[in-house]
């Protein structure tokens, strides 16, 4: 009884905003450029559904993609730089610029580089730009984070360096690269999103595009719609990355 | 009777700290159980360390004759791999010396069967009690059948009934191979019914304040617990107790 409840408690809200939102919309008169109702966005939803799902389909594919180049480049170079602690030091204030630098300051210069006429390849180097920290700096945590003892016992035993990272660095580092991937696959939506709004073509037909050509033509219905099915995806993305996630810990420490 | 360990006028100096140990000596002879008593930061840990060769002195001989992989530790931690089942994390010793994977793994189902837990072997270490743990850390100890074995405050976390049952655990395997064991202890009693020499450290720096030889045959019933043998040389490890802590008080 009390668990339906707080189930049922968030949709109750929504229900509730979305009735009062709506009522609003109705008394007040308030032109649907400037505030579309709930009933007006939900019928734009209906009317560009199959438009909606393929730009949802080509910002996901484009985050997925990024996400898997930023993990494969993210965890190679933590490899290599955890073993040399001198490579360590004069790597790490550039990875730093590089986590604090807004990824829309470098957009335009990306997108240049990359080619006017390819916007995709603008798109997913950005993404995977904003991907790659997380995942860079959580494996190489994970890799330097090693129970002391449990070091001391290799090294009791004579294990060779190959034997520490294969049997103790990479599998400590685990539980930190996949928290690295969850928070890494977020970020690529918003890297992917804000890419495709610098690059501002209709090159490339991903949500963001959605948004910029309605809210240009001031069909704000359709950039609301455009807007929650992005939200969605996302939500849908995080939730699927931390259950991997939990699904690969529980495996992982059996429990 | 000869050494299998010893540590002669060793001093060990950190930066910062100053000398934390020594000048201190110590021999283990093998097929020997010797305790190591002390109150805390009196280096009975660093002492252990320079006997398993983890750590150099800054002054001083250590003399070892065990080869490498004849020298096993067990930690006040279980220190087990989380990620590795209990039957992969006894065969890692074994594995690391180059062992091959199946046969690695059929000596430590041995070695977890000699310490009750063969029905364990394939449980994570978090699916784990305490001192189920406790005894994986031992199995993987023997399972190199050591020359050397030393054991840093095993007990330290474990519930008294999981400690008696745990230290006949390792008077009973201790008889099959009689490797030299030095073990680190708190606990007076415990010093007391598990070795047959227990030595007290004093603090700032860790040197030796005491000598109590035990004279009975190991393993030892549970009556021993309750014998005067027992009772005497527990008087007398806490009075050299009682005289170290005067000390750096």
């Amino acid at each position: 009884m009390n668990r339906t409840l707080e189930t049922l408690a968030p949709f109750v809200l929504v229900a509730v905003l979305l009735a009062l939102w709506e009522a609003a919309c109705r008394l007040t008169g308030v032109p649907a450029y400037f505030l579309p109702a709930p009933s007006a966005v939900a019928a734009a939803m209906a009317q560009d559904w199959a438009l909606l799902l393929a730009s949802a389909w080509k910002t996901l594919s484009t985050a997925l993609l990024a996400l898997a180049f930023a993990s494969l480049t993210a965890c190679s170079l933590a490899l290599i730089i955890s073993t040399n602690r001198l490579l360590e030091k004069s790597v790490q204030p550039l990875a730093v610029a590089l986590q604090v630098t807004p990824v829309v300051a470098i957009a335009p210069q990306v997108v240049i580089w990359a080619g006017l006429a390819h916007p995709d390849r603008a798109i997913i180097a950005l993404a995977v730009i904003v991907s790659f920290f997380p995942i860079f700096s959580g494996a190489l945590t994970g890799l330097k984070t090693v129970d002391t003892d449990l070091e001391r016992l290799f090294d009791l035993y004579g294990a060779s360096r190959w034997q520490k990272l294969t049997r103790l660095h990479i599998p400590s580092a685990t539980p930190f690269v996949l928290e690295g991937h969850k928070v890494a696959g977020g970020l690529a939506v918003i890297g992917a999103v804000v890419a495709e709004f610098v690059a501002g073509s209709g090159g490339s037909q991903g949500l963001a595009w959605r948004i910029l050509e309605s809210s240009n033509r001031l069909q704000t219905a359709k950039t609301f719609a455009a807007v929650i099915v992005l939200a969605i995806m996302g939500a849908i993305l995080h939730s699927a990355l931390q259950g991997a996630e939990r699904s690969i810990l529980r495996k992982f420490k059996g429990r | 009777m000869s050494v299998v360990a010893s540590l002669t006028a060793v001093e060990v100096a950190y930066s910062g700290r100053g000398v934390v140990l020594g000048p201190f000596d110590l021999s283990l002879t093998e097929g020997e159980i010797v305790a190591l008593v002390g109150p805390s930061g009196c280096g009975k840990s660093t002492a252990l360390r320079l006997l398993a060769g983890l750590e150099q002195p800054s002054r001083g001989v250590v003399t070892r004759t065990p080869e490498r992989g004849q020298t096993a530790v067990v930690f006040q931690a279980p220190t087990l791999m989380p990620w590795a089942d209990a039957r992969t994390n006894v065969a890692l010793p074994l594995e690391l010396a180059g062992m091959a994977r199946a046969k690695a793994h059929d000596q430590a189902q041995e070695a977890l069967a000699a310490v009750g837990l063969e029905h364990a072997a394939g449980s994570k270490p978090a699916q784990l009690s305490g001192g189920m743990a406790m005894r994986v850390s031992l199995a993987r100890a023997l399972v190199t059948r050591p020359r050397l074995l030393l054991l840093d405050e095993p007990f330290a976390a474990l519930d008294e009934i999981t400690r008696r049952s745990l230290a006949d655990d390792i008077h009973n395997l201790w008889t099959q191979t009689r490797p030299a064991v030095i073990f680190v202890t708190h606990n007076v009693e415990e010093a007391a019914y598990m070795a047959q020499r227990v030595v007290v450290m004093s603090a700032n720096p860790g040197k030796i304040a005491g000598e109590t030889v035990i004279d009975a045959p190991l393993p030892r019933p549970p009556a021993f617990r309750t014998s005067e043998v027992f009772r005497d040389a527990a008087e007398d490890v806490s009075r050299d107790l009682a005289k170290a802590m005067g000390r750096t008080q």
